[in-house]
């Protein structure tokens, strides 16, 4: 494996290769190029269309799954399915996520629609980075489609992230929770330069005791733009809660637009939305410890999207 | 040693320009404890402020150990070791008391100190390393942090800013316990307050009204002046 490899590995996933024991799939520049099950996660090429079916069994506990995407081509143009069965009782960690390395002229895009069945009382873990870098003018993008069906009190949190590099990215969540269900999801984003930024997120709270967490953080700079659109509809007895934070720098512009619906009477649905410069009394704060104004602003960034 | 001389300070509002503070000298000797008090809105937040750096004086000279550091930024006075306790303490998300405490120090704080730290302001470590510097904590515990983030920081000259402001009676008994106890830390304490308790504490009080040093001396001195004013006061309202 090349260093540049090994190093957006190490930086979207944790890892430096292929983890001994545990299920993988590395997908490099369109191909998959390493693949390992494991008794209770298997994994399979899907044969209609590029991509993979990932299946864990029933009432497997403790199970790690690594699908990292590589890109290291300019001008590649990359769409896959991922479609993950969740067993019934399951317990998994899914670490996803993509690296573009793009030194060329030419844009570099990866697709990847991912689907979760989730079985009833499995529990899933997802974490998905998003990252670019690179000396080419060639634009980074990133479009992420992410649904997810939950059975009858199943959880699931997902931690997704995209810190740095990425100049586009369109990202579309749908999910639909059943009875007892419950999603938290973790969503942190930075933008910079003239770098875009969209996210839609729909999740319908479809049974008796569902619930949402939505917590979104963001930080926009330089020129770039952020677009929030999470959307809670609550169809039963529930409860939702969506909360998108925005730290806005520079020339940057940040639209936050979350929406609520209610079709039950004993449905609970709240969100809250703010966007803001970071306050002069934290960067004061900061260099009263004798940090220089830049660090007082790094740290404050980083905390805010720890 | 702290000197600031001649230091004043103006505001430019439209044409016209107001006096915040006029030609004030005050001596702050090494490992003292100094309360400067009076009225509201007399200046001595501002006078605070332009110890630490967040306001430049338009007249005047600061000295720091002999050192003219009047045109110093904040995060090179906080390099010579000077304190600056905020009156409102900003929150920051995501930030944990751990981290935050870490960043005064300067480095990573170990656990022990960490605990240290905040046991000396009166709060459980354990309860409180882990937790975020935002919003979900009460006043009283915010500038009992604050207090503690100070301590961490091996100073020479800490400054604290109405420590007593919007916190209630039963945290303020905590908060003169703390400032009991940072006696024991080697560094001068040069504290705004409105608190008969508090002044008690003080080696020396200095009353500042209208931009100016009204009275200076020591606590045996001036604290029975100010009460008989304050008494009189009362008297002439009934």
């Amino acid at each position: 494996m090349e260093q540049t490899d090994k190093n957006l590995l190490k930086t979207i996933a944790g890892i430096s290769g292929f983890q001994v024991g545990r299920a993988f799939n590395l997908r490099k520049d369109g191909q998959g190029v390493e693949r390992h099950s494991t008794p209770n996660v298997k994994i399979n090429p899907k044969t209609d269309k590029p991509g993979i079916d990932i299946i864990v069994a029933a009432h497997a506990q403790k199970e790690s799954v690594h699908i990292p995407v590589i890109l290291t081509q300019s001008g590649i143009k990359d769409m896959v399915y991922n479609d993950f069965y969740i067993g019934e009782g399951a317990d998994v960690e899914i670490i996803a996520g993509c690296g573009i390395h793009n030194d060329g002229c030419d844009a570099s895009q990866h697709d990847g629609i991912h689907t979760f069945y989730i079985g009833k009382n499995a529990h899933v873990t997802y974490i998905e980075k998003h990252y670019g870098e690179g000396d080419g003018n060639g634009a980074r993008i990133l479009n992420p489609t992410t649904v997810v069906h939950m059975e009858k009190n199943s959880t699931c949190e997902m931690m997704m992230s995209q810190i740095k590099g990425v100049d586009s990215t369109i990202r579309k969540t749908q999910m639909d929770l059943a009875a007892g269900a419950k999603m938290v999801i973790h969503e942190k984003l930075m933008t910079h330069g003239k770098q875009e930024a969209h996210s839609d997120v729909e999740v319908e709270l479809n049974g008796k005791g569902a619930s949402l967490q939505i917590i979104s953080r963001s930080v926009a700079k330089d020129e770039s733009r952020q677009v929030f659109h999470p959307k809670a509809i609550g169809n039963n007895d529930c409860r939702a809660h969506v909360q998108c934070d925005s730290i806005i720098m520079d020339q940057a512009r940040v639209s936050s637009i979350p929406e609520i619906s209610a079709n039950h009477v004993d449905a609970e649905i709240i969100h809250e939305a703010a966007i803001g410069k970071i306050n002069s009394d934290q960067l004061i704060k900061l260099q009263t410890f004798g940090l220089s104004e830049s660090e007082a602003e790094a740290v404050i960034i980083d905390g805010f999207l720890k | 040693m702290l000197e600031l001389k001649n230091i004043q300070f103006a505001v430019h509002e439209s044409n016209d320009s107001k006096e915040i503070i006029r030609h004030i000298d005050i001596t702050v000797p090494d490992r003292s404890f100094t309360v400067i008090t009076g009225p509201n809105g007399g200046g001595k937040s501002t006078l605070a402020k332009l110890v630490m750096g967040l306001e430049k004086p338009t007249g005047g000279q600061i000295l720091f150990d002999g050192e003219d550091i009047t045109n110093v930024s904040i995060s090179e006075r906080a390099k010579r070791k000077i304190g600056y306790a905020f009156q409102q303490p900003p929150r920051f998300k995501g930030l944990t008391i751990r981290k935050l405490l870490s960043l005064a120090h300067g480095s990573e704080l170990s656990e022990c100190m960490s605990c240290q730290y905040l046991s000396d302001v009166g709060l459980c470590a354990h309860d409180y390393l882990d937790r975020e510097m935002d919003a979900s904590l009460s006043g009283g515990e915010v500038k009992r942090i604050e207090i503690a983030t100070l301590l961490a920081r091996d100073l020479k000259l800490a400054i604290f800013d109405e420590p007593e402001a919007g916190i209630d009676l039963w945290s303020f008994a905590k908060l003169v316990d703390t400032f009991q106890n940072l006696r024991k830390y080697n560094m001068s304490i040069l504290l705004i307050s409105h608190q008969e308790r508090i002044m008690q504490m003080a080696d020396e009080i200095i009353v500042v009204e209208q931009g100016m040093v009204t009275k200076q001396g020591s606590r045996e001195e001036i604290l029975p002046q100010l009460l008989h004013e304050f008494d009189t006061i009362c008297d002439k309202c009934l």
